[in-house]
C-alpha cells in the first residue's frame, strides 16, 4: 500500500468482466459538455491540466457575467463544510468591486468548471483563491480598457465601485450588466487571464479579511439544500451492495434468484461486484438480506488491531533502521530511545459515501459527494470506458468528508446498478458500511532515538514513521544531525486521506518526546521547545499560547487530578500551539479536556468568521482520535463499526475554548482547516505527564492502556 | 405487508400504503420528498434525522411510520412560515452555526423541542440535551451559542 507523502487514498480493484475488456482510451481535450440547464456558458476547458488548484487559461473559464450583473465563478473545489464557497465568492467580490451578494459560485461540476485539483491539502486558500482573483481582476481590468475604449478616455481615468464602471469627469457610467446585455463583456473575456495581473493588496482589501457567515446559510436552516443523498430523478431507483461478511473474504458464489423474484427488484452480478436496486429502499434491503442469505465466501486470515503493533513493524522489508547517528549517542550526556502507537481511526463524516447515476444515451451523469470531482471522473470514464465528455460529475455542496471522499467506489456502484436497471440508482451507505469499508487514516508505530549534550542540547534525532506517513515527519527544531522518514508496512487496512495526513501523528510523537528529553533535563516545556527553535513563526504562536495560558504559573501549581501540557507544531505553511487543561480520574480512567488555549497563524487571514470555526471544529475533532476513537478489529471483522461503539467527540466533551488568530497581513494567506488538529493530543499527553507522571505513548491516549477488542 | 397510513406531515395531511414498520425517516424522504430530515447513522445515536412528533423530538430513523399516524409531525420544512424563519433558525443563522449543516436540521428541531419544554435553559441542560446530537464537523461552540441565543429570544 502507498505512503501517504500527498493526499491520497488506496483505490479498490474493481475486478469485472468489463475492466478486462480492452481500454480504449478516447481523447476529450476541448470539447464542450452541453449544459441542460442553468446558464449557458460560453467556455473552453482551458483550465483542465491545473491539477494543483492553479487553473489558468480564459477570463471566460473562471467565470461569467449575467445580464443582470451577477458574476458566475466557476472552480473545481468543492464545498464540504470548509468554508470554500464563501471564501473563493469573497475572492472574486473582492477583485470586480462588487458586494459578495452579486456573485454565485458553480463548484465541482466537471461539465461546467475547470479542475482546480482535489479540494484537499489546504490548497484552496493558498493556490485557487489566488487563481478566482486573478480571474476576477482579469475580468475587471478588461471590462474597464472596454469602457475606455468605448469613451476614449485612458483606463487609468476609470474607477469601479459596486460593480459600475464611472468617468468621473464626464460623469459616464456602465455597468457589469451593460456591458453584458451588449454582449461585448463576453467577447473580451475570452481572452486569456494575463499571468501579470495585478491583485489588491491586503490594506486594500473589502471583502477579503472580513468576518463573512456562510453564504448558503440560509438553505442550510430550512433544509432546503440538497446534499448528494438528497437528489432524486425520475423513475430512480435505492441501490444496496453486497458486503463481505469480513476483510480478506472472496464470494464464491451467490444466487440472485430470490430477489429477483421480489416484485421491482433489480439484481446484478457482476464478478465479486452483487447489488440490488428497487423502488424503496427498504425493499432495497430486503432484497439485499435475501441475496447475502445465498452468498458463500472463502474466509482469509487477517490480522487483529491488538496484534497490529508487531504486524507494522515486522511488516517493514529489511526491517525498520536504527539510528545512525552512533558518534552523538556514544558521547551523549543523555539518550532517549521511544516508541509511539497511532489506531487507525475512520473519518465518519455525518453524511455517508452517496451516489445518484444516471445514465442517458451512453452519457452518464453522477450526483455525489467528493473532495476529487476530476478524479472521480476519471476513475468513471475508465470502469466504463467512456469519452471524458459523456461523463460528467457534479458535486453538490456535501455532509462532511475530512479527507475522506477522494474515491469513486460510491458512484461505480451506482452506476453499474443504473446501467443494469435501466433507470437512475442512488446508493447512499450505511453508517456501518462507511466504517467498514471507506478508508482509514492509517495507525502508525514511530520509533524516535535522540541524543542530548551536557548542557540539554539535541546533538541527534532519528525519527521513522512506520506506515503512517510523511506529512510532517520532519522536525521544526534544531537537534544536531537528524534523520526523519517513513517507511511502508504491510497495511491490514485500506488507508488514506484524513484531516492533516499523518501531521497528526507525526506530531503526537514528536511533541510528546520533546517532553519526555525536556523532563529528562530537568527542563520547563515551553523552554526546551524554545531553546530548540528558530523559526520565529512557530516561536511566535508558542510564546503567545504560553501567554494567554499563563504557562509560567500553571506549570508550578500542582493540583491533584490537573495536569497542564503544552504542544506546537506547523504544516501546510501555518502555525499552531496550544497549551492545555485537563482533569484524571485514575479510578475511572477519565481524562478530561477542561480547557484549550490555541494559537494560530497562517498568514493574512481572508475570513476571519471562518477561521475560528475551522480551528474549533479542529481542536474538537482532533479530541476524538486523541482520547476515544480506535477502530478495532478482529478475524476479519470490525468490532465498532456504529456510532454507538466508535465514541465520536459530543457536546459532552466541549472545553473551554480560548482561541487566538495571529494575523499576518505581511504573508501570504495559508489554508487553516487542517493545521490546527495537531497539536491537541499531545498537549493532552503531556498533560496527563504533568498530571500522573505517566508518560502515554499511545493514541487514543488512556490511562490505562489496555484495548478491548 | 402494506396497509394505509396517515400522516400529518407539517399541517398537511398525506395517506400512503406502505409497509408499516418502514422507517418514519425513509416515508419523508423517499414518499414525501422532505428531504431536510437526514439519515446519519440509522440508529438512533446521531440526531440527524430528528423530528417534532406533538412537539416532542423522535429519531425518525428508528421509529416504524404506524407509530407515527395520526400524529401531528413537523419536519424542518415546516418551521419557517413562508420568508419569516422560526426564530431557532433565525439564532442558527445568525450565529453561523453550521460548518457542512447536515446535522443543523436535528439541531435546530431538537432546540425547539428544548425551548417548548424548558424556555430558560442553563448551560449544563443545554449540553445535556444536546448531547445526543453529534456534528462531526464539531461546530459545537457556534451550536451551543446558537440555542442560547434562541432560548434569549424566547423570552423576550
Amino acid at each position: 500500500m502507498a505512503l501517504q507523502t500527498e493526499e491520497t487514498a488506496d483505490s479498490i480493484e474493481f475486478d469485472s468482466a468489463m475492466n478486462r475488456r480492452r481500454f480504449v482510451q478516447v481523447l476529450g481535450a476541448g470539447l464542450i459538455i452541453a449544459v441542460g440547464c442553468g446558464p449557458v456558458l460560453g467556455q473552453d476547458r482551458g483550465g483542465r491540466s491545473g491539477g494543483r488548484g492553479g487553473g489558468t487559461g480564459t477570463v471566460s473559464t473562471r467565470l461569467h457575467i449575467g445580464n443582470d450583473g451577477v458574476i458566475t465563478v466557476l472552480t473545481g473545489k468543492i464545498e464540504m463544510g470548509q468554508g470554500a464557497r464563501t471564501e473563493l465568492a469573497q475572492a472574486a467580490a473582492e477583485e470586480l468591486r462588487v458586494p459578495i451578494a452579486r456573485v454565485q459560485m458553480v463548484m465541482g461540476d466537471t461539465g461546467l468548471v475547470p479542475d482546480d485539483g482535489l479540494t484537499a491539502g489546504s490548497r484552496t486558500t493558498p493556490s485557487t483563491v489566488p487563481a478566482v482573483r486573478r480571474g476576477a481582476a482579469a475580468a475587471r481590468m478588461l471590462l474597464v480598457e472596454l469602457a475606455a475604449r468605448k469613451w476614449s478616455v485612458e483606463p487609468g481615468t476609470l474607477e469601479v465601485s459596486g460593480g459600475k464602471i464611472t468617468h468621473a469627469a464626464s460623469r459616464r457610467t456602465l455597468t457589469y450588466a451593460d456591458l453584458a446585455k451588449s454582449g461585448e463583456a463576453a467577447v473580451v473575456l475570452r481572452q486569456r487571464i494575463p499571468d501579470d495581473v495585478s491583485l489588491t493588496s491586503v490594506d486594500q482589501w473589502r471583502v477579503m479579511g472580513m468576518p463573512i457567515s456562510r453564504v448558503n446559510r440560509r438553505d442550510l436552516v430550512t433544509g432546503a439544500h440538497q446534499y448528494p443523498s438528497d437528489y432524486t430523478r425520475p423513475g430512480m431507483l435505492y441501490g444496496k451492495v453486497l458486503r463481505p461478511p469480513s476483510y480478506n473474504a472472496r464470494l464464491l458464489s451467490v444466487d440472485l434468484a430470490p430477489a429477483k423474484a421480489m416484485s421491482g427488484v433489480v439484481a446484478l452480478r457482476d464478478g465479486p461486484f452483487v447489488g440490488v436496486a428497487a423502488l424503496t429502499t427498504l425493499l432495497a434491503e430486503r432484497a439485499l438480506k435475501a441475496v447475502t442469505e445465498t452468498a458463500q465466501w472463502e474466509i482469509g486470515s487477517h490480522p487483529s488491531s491488538q496484534e497490529l503493533v508487531g504486524h507494522l513493524r515486522n511488516g517493514v522489508q529489511g526491517g525498520v533502521p536504527r539510528s545512525r547517528f552512533a558518534e552523538e549517542l556514544a558521547q551523549a550526556a543523555k539518550k532517549l530511545l521511544a516508541v509511539y502507537q497511532v489506531a487507525y481511526v475512520q473519518h465518519a463524516p455525518l453524511e455517508t459515501r452517496t451516489a445518484l447515476a444516471e445514465w442517458s444515451d451512453g452519457r452518464l451523469t453522477v450526483w455525489t459527494g467528493t473532495q476529487n470531482p476530476f478524479g472521480y471522473h476519471g476513475e468513471l470514464t475508465r470502469t466504463f470506458r467512456l469519452a471524458n465528455e459523456n461523463v460528467r460529475v457534479i458535486v453538490p455542496d456535501f455532509g462532511g468528508s475530512f479527507g475522506g471522499k477522494h474515491t469513486g467506489e460510491v458512484a461505480i456502484e451506482a452506476a453499474r446498478l443504473a446501467q443494469a436497471a435501466g433507470k437512475p440508482v442512488l446508493v447512499h451507505w450505511t453508517r456501518e458500511e462507511e466504517f467498514i469499508w471507506a478508508y482509514f487514516r492509517p495507525a502508525a508505530v514511530i520509533d524516535i532515538e535522540a541524543s542530548l549534550d551536557a548542557q540539554g542540547r539535541l546533538t541527534s534525532w532519528h525519527f521513522i514513521n512506520i506506515n503512517s506517513g510523511a506529512a510532517a515527519v520532519n522536525t521544526p527544531y534544531r537537534a544536531g544531525k537528524t534523520e526523519c522518514r517513513t517507511v511502508s508496512s504491510d497495511a491490514p487496512l485500506r488507508q488514506g486521506s484524513y484531516r492533516t495526513l499523518a501531521a497528526t501523528a507525526n506530531h503526537f510523537a514528536r511533541e510528546s518526546f520533546m517532553d519526555e528529553l525536556a523532563a529528562a533535563t530537568g527542563a520547563d516545556p515551553l523552554d526546551f521547545r524554545l531553546t530548540h527553535l528558530d523559526n520565529p513563526r512557530l516561536r511566535a504562536v508558542v510564546e503567545e499560547a504560553a501567554k494567554r495560558f499563563n504557562w509560567r504559573e500553571r506549570v508550578k501549581q500542582k493540583q491533584p487530578g490537573t495536569g497542564v501540557g503544552l504542544a506546537c507544531g506547523t504544516e501546510k505553511g501555518s502555525y499552531v500551539a496550544a497549551c492545555v487543561e485537563i482533569a484524571v480520574n485514575t479510578a475511572q480512567d477519565a481524562i478530561t479536556v477542561q480547557r484549550v488555549t490555541e494559537v494560530f497563524e497562517c498568514g493574512a487571514v481572508v475570513n476571519p468568521d471562518n477561521l475560528v470555526a475551522q480551528v474549533q471544529g479542529c481542536i474538537i475533532m482532533g479530541l476524538g482520535p486523541a482520547l476515544r476513537e480506535e477502530m478495532r478489529f478482529a478475524g476479519g471483522k470490525m468490532g465498532n463499526a456504529a456510532f454507538s461503539r466508535y465514541l465520536v467527540p459530543c457536546f459532552a466533551d466541549v472545553p473551554q475554548l480560548d482561541i487566538h488568530l495571529l494575523n499576518r497581513p505581511d504573508l501570504p494567506s495559508a489554508g487553516g482547516g487542517e493545521t490546527p488538529i495537531v497539536a491537541i493530543a499531545p498537549a493532552i499527553a503531556n498533560a496527563v505527564f504533568h498530571a500522573t507522571g505517566k508518560r502515554i505513548r499511545e493514541m487514543p491516549i488512556r490511562l490505562r492502556a489496555s484495548q478491548e477488542a | 405487508m402494506d396497509t394505509t397510513v396517515a400522516l400529518i406531515v407539517n399541517g398537511q395531511r398525506h395517506t400512503l400504503t406502505t409497509d408499516p414498520e418502514r422507517p418514519l425517516l425513509q416515508v419523508l424522504r423517499e414518499d414525501l420528498k422532505l428531504t431536510g430530515t437526514k439519515l446519519g447513522c440509522g440508529e438512533g445515536q446521531c440526531g440527524a434525522c430528528t423530528v417534532l412528533i406533538a412537539g416532542q423530538r423522535n429519531h425518525s430513523c428508528i421509529l416504524p411510520v404506524k407509530d407515527a399516524a395520526g400524529k401531528a409531525i413537523t419536519t424542518i420544512e415546516g418551521l419557517s412560515t413562508g420568508d419569516r424563519l422560526h426564530p431557532v433558525q433565525e439564532a442558527f443563522v445568525e450565529e453561523g452555526a453550521m460548518q457542512c449543516g447536515y446535522c443543523t436540521s436535528g439541531m435546530i428541531l431538537s432546540t425547539v423541542a428544548l425551548l417548548n419544554e424548558k424556555p430558560q435553559p442553563t448551560d449544563a441542560e443545554v449540553r445535556s440535551w444536546m448531547n445526543g446530537h453529534l456534528c462531526r464537523c464539531c461546530g459545537y461552540p457556534r451550536i451551543l451559542k446558537a440555542v442560547q441565543r434562541a432560548a434569549a429570544q424566547t423570552r423576550r
